[in-house]
């Protein structure tokens, strides 16, 4: 029954999700050009299609699995499409179709990971895969610096950022790794003070990723990344161990990471230095972060109406401000919805760590939930100036078809372990009735 | 495990909270700083794309209105008069912000003062914008005279009705056009106007209310008001010796009249030839306290409450500055030295004698309309200063009456009206000279008070003031009697 009621739900939140999604994007128009669009009932139809899509998937292929988030990401990819057209129709093309890609993705993952156990085999497939991705755009030739960041790479027409992908599957390898190892990793081998410290040699490897990760991305100056990263490495390592030391640890490190990084790079210096005192230079270096504040205080509380704003003048507003693009036209209502979203989903992907069968399963759930919920984090906050402005993208919402993709199978991995086992699951075509009985819960 | 992850929950959300914290100080708590945060042009980008209302002349020419528009903006300022009215007017830049009446009376016209945002409940439903016209209290017929009489000499010409302290023309030359700097266009819009920065002449500096110059013998007459008003001086007393030159005390550089001329007499006729070391006698006579203050009472010192930004302040120096200087305190009383006056400043010293010593607050507004052309403000006169009592005011007024019947004068004499005025020669150095000439009319019931200079005139005469600048001011106070009613 329960698989039934969920997939209900999901339905009835899906196309919620798509008249919202519409609703906007017709009051975009209207703002915009004071006319409703004209193509407003072939868009209704993809993004419905695309939606119906997605949850058809689910319920041929994980029919147990949690019904909330799919039409959250949904929704927040909706709202980001309808920001993105209202900024750039060329964008937005693009945009739609990364999305058709995303779902793709999204319903080829389903299909081909149906039991998430499985993918603890490919433990050190998915290091070796995690760290190629990383190294990738520090390869010449393909290799791309856009922005000051070297983390785009660039094939024949194909431009893509592997980082996104490389966090999947470094979530997936920490957590497998960890699961095997979080016994000797608990186990005090020697005390240094009042640290217990493991054994170096059950450490190593992981140690090692992580390491090279950070490197690799501070090589690439790719500041958020590096954060998210450590902050996913950190709280696997906690969860897995249940040993509070290494959060202490993880949080010495982080400092004097982050005071070592503040002494040696000029960029990051500079991000401080935009962070604490961005009117110092309004015009120059604080640009981007002051035209965020002005929009995001523009909007006020309600905002100025979509396509009534001015969120053209933020640099990156597609991408990586998209955050402040939503607070100025859809104000304080608009922007606290997207944080509701996003808490909404890092509950649901906890959830889905709590009830999941293995302490695999568990730890990989956290991990997902913790990129998703911390890279929004790291994005919001820094749009907001609580953080230092790290670039990258808020998952879902921002223009960018790797960050889309990946995000769609993040959601997937996630979705499939709150389905269960697959095993559990009907083959494709089985009928919804056979279902019940095998259901785990 | 559980455990960790339920406390990795709190953790984030936590985190959220924060968020949330932060997002509600940003969009709402330190909103309007950051709206009214200088480096912040989304204030100005709403203006410039809304409609907006139209500035009119008091005599109903268009002067500035907002026409549709194929850029993003919408809409572009358009100026009929181009530079005629572009110091009242101002210009209306998105990348340059505005001025004039478009900066103060910016809220009057884009609505959003309260008469013209909400005036009926469906206004509160459909958003409709109501934009008021702004009508302006200056006559093209007395700016184009101002004009034409000026021609192409750098200076300024001010009019002002004294009786409530209207501006009727506000002119300088050089000015500019306010169009090609307000166009949509930004980077044809930054090419205008660096072209106008670059101009040594500096074209778009309003020299009539934001440049000050000595005001040389003009200020005379605010030497003989704070005489009279010590009651030292009277009409008859005290009679002046009539000599070449004074040498003031602590000085052995003696005060000249022009020309070498030998003058004296009673203040009727020190004024009438604008006799310098007479006025000089009687500023040293009088004490700093006395002209300074009676410079105070006329408005020096002061920033006028002029309804158009940033106006200059006349200035002159203070008490203490010349009880260590007493010498310069002559100087001061022939208008040289320490004292400097914008145009408008001297058209208001004329103004506040012709109305019995009362300086009213000068002004560009006259009223504000709504869409369908409703007074919806009109300007409440008040005074600024009272300079004078009426008996000081109308001393002066008589002697400046004889400047202009047999004085230095004589060309700001209009026929058949009775005139006031008083030339001035203000030495710059190199034996050149500003020309003034300040004055109203009619003397018996003032209905225009003007001030006019022309800047850097060669020759350093009392003559050329009566030469250069009373012809100028004739013809402007000639046009505003025929467009100022007489009875308001």
């Amino acid at each position: 029954m329960t698989s039934w009621v969920r997939r209900n739900t999901e339905l009835g939140l899906i196309v919620l999700g798509a008249v919202i999604t519409a609703g906007l994007y017709v009051l975009a128009s209207i703002g915009r050009t004071a006319s409703l669009p004209a193509n407003i009932i072939p868009f209704l139809l993809i993004v419905l299609a695309l939606l119906a899509a997605g949850h058809l998937a689910m319920r041929r292929l994980a029919p147990g699995a949690d019904g909330v988030l799919l039409p959250i990401a949904g929704l927040l990819n909706g709202i980001g499409y309808v920001m993105i057209a209202r900024l750039d129709q060329r964008l937005a093309g693009l945009q739609a179709t990364w999305t058709l890609i995303g779902v793709a993705a999204f319903i080829g993952t389903l299909i081909v990971v149906r039991r998430v156990r499985d993918l603890e085999r490919y433990r050190y497939t998915f290091m070796l895969l995690g760290v190629g991705l990383l190294l990738l755009p520090l390869l010449p030739g393909i290799g791309r610096n856009i922005n000051g960041a070297r983390i785009w790479v660039s094939l024949g027409p194909l431009n893509f950022q592997p980082g996104e992908f490389a966090k999947i599957a470094l979530a997936i390898f920490f957590a497998s790794y960890l699961v095997e190892k979080r016994e000797v990793l608990g186990i005090a081998a020697r005390r240094v003070g009042p640290l217990a410290l493991p054994e170096i040699r059950h450490f190593g490897p992981v140690l090692l990723a992580w390491a090279a990760s950070l490197l690799v991305m501070v090589a690439e100056k790719d500041l958020g990344s590096s954060l998210l990263f450590f902050a996913l490495f950190i709280t696997l390592l906690w969860v897995a161990t249940e040993r509070a030391s290494y959060l202490a640890v993880g949080l010495v490190m982080f400092s004097a990471g982050a005071v070592i990084a503040w002494r040696v790079f000029a960029h990051v210096q500079e991000r401080v230095d935009i962070w604490l005192h961005p009117f110092a230079d309004p015009s120059g270096s604080g640009y981007q972060v002051v035209q965020a504040t002005f929009a995001l205080a523009w909007g006020g509380i309600a905002g100025t109406g979509l396509g009534l704003g001015n969120p053209g003048r933020i640099p990156a507003a597609a991408t990586d401000f998209i955050f402040a693009a939503i607070g100025e036209e859809l104000g304080l209502l608009g922007s606290a919805a997207i944080v509701v979203a996003f808490l909404l989903m890092v509950g649901a992907g906890l959830r889905i760590a709590l009830r999941a069968d293995s302490p695999f399963e568990t730890l990989l759930a956290t991990g997902l939930t913790t990129i998703l919920g911390v890279q929004a984090f790291i994005i919001m906050g820094g749009v907001i100036r609580l953080v230092p402005l790290t670039g990258i993208t808020l998952p879902f919402v921002s223009y960018g078809g790797s960050s889309l993709v990946a995000n769609y199978i993040l959601l997937a991995l996630l979705l499939r372990i709150s389905a269960g086992d697959a095993a559990a699951a009907p083959a494709p075509g089985a009928d919804d009735e056979t279902t019940f009985g095998t259901l785990r819960r | 495990m559980k455990r960790q992850v339920r406390r990795l929950g709190v953790a984030m959300l936590v985190l959220y909270a924060v968020l949330f914290i932060q997002l509600n100080v940003v969009q709402v708590v330190r909103a309007n700083d950051y709206n009214s945060n200088p480096a912040n042009i989304r204030a100005v980008t709403r203006d410039y794309g809304r409609p907006r209302g139209q500035i009119l002349a008091a005599d109903g020419t268009l002067l500035a209105r907002s026409v549709a528009d194929n850029s993003h903006f919408k809409r572009r300022r358009e100026y009929p008069e181009h530079g005629l009215f572009a110091a009242i007017t101002g210009s209306f830049s998105f990348t340059f912000g505005s001025d004039g009446v478009e900066k103060t009376y910016n809220d009057e016209l884009s609505g959003r003062s309260t008469n013209g945002s909400v005036k009926n409940f469906v206004d509160l439903l459909t958003d409709q914008q109501h934009t008021n016209d702004v009508v302006v209290t200056v006559n093209k017929a007395v700016q184009q005279a101002a004009k034409d009489a000026l021609g192409d000499r750098a200076g300024s010409v001010v009019a002002i009705d004294p009786r409530d302290g209207s501006i009727l023309a506000l002119w300088s030359f050089p000015t500019y056009d306010p169009e090609p700097i307000s166009q949509t266009d930004q980077a044809a819009a930054r090419q205008a106007r660096t072209l106008l920065l670059l101009d040594p002449n500096k074209p778009l500096l309003p020299r009539s209310f934001r440049e000050t110059f000595f005001p040389g013998s003009t200020f005379k007459v605010v030497t003989a008001s704070a005489g009279l008003s010590s009651g030292k001086v009277t009409p008859e007393q005290p009679v002046y010796p009539t000599e070449t030159q004074f040498v003031p005390p602590n000085t052995t550089r003696p005060i000249r009249n022009f020309g070498g001329e030998r003058c004296g007499g009673n203040l009727f006729d020190i004024l009438r030839v604008s006799c310098n070391t007479s006025f000089a006698r009687m500023g040293v006579d009088l004490g700093a306290e006395t002209l300074v203050g009676q410079a105070q009472a006329f408005g020096f010192g002061e920033t006028p409450p002029l309804d158009l930004p940033n106006p200059a302040a006349a200035s002159i120096s203070g008490v203490d500055f010349f009880k260590q200087n007493v010498a310069l305190l002559a100087q001061t009383a022939i208008g040289q030295n320490t004292v400097r006056a914008t145009p408008l400043q001297m058209a208001m010293v004329a103004a506040g004698i012709a109305n019995n010593g009362v300086v009213m607050t000068p002004h560009v507004l006259k009223e504000v309309r709504d869409d369908q052309g409703n007074v919806v403000r009109r300007y409440n006169p008040s005074p600024w200063k009272t300079a004078v009592t009426p008996q000081v005011a109308a001393t002066v007024r008589d002697a400046m009456v004889q400047v202009a019947q047999r004085g230095t004068a004589t060309r700001l004499q209009v026929p058949g009206v009775p005139t006031a005025g008083k030339t001035g020669t203000a030495q710059i150095g190199n034996g050149k000279s500003h020309a003034w000439i300040i004055g109203f009319a009619p003397a018996t019931a003032p209905r225009v008070a003007i001030a006019v200079i022309v800047e850097s005139q060669s020759g350093a005469s009392e003559a050329t003031g009566g030469r250069v600048a009373a012809p100028i001011g004739q013809k402007v106070l000639q046009a505003a009697l025929n467009a100022v009613p007489a009875a308001p």
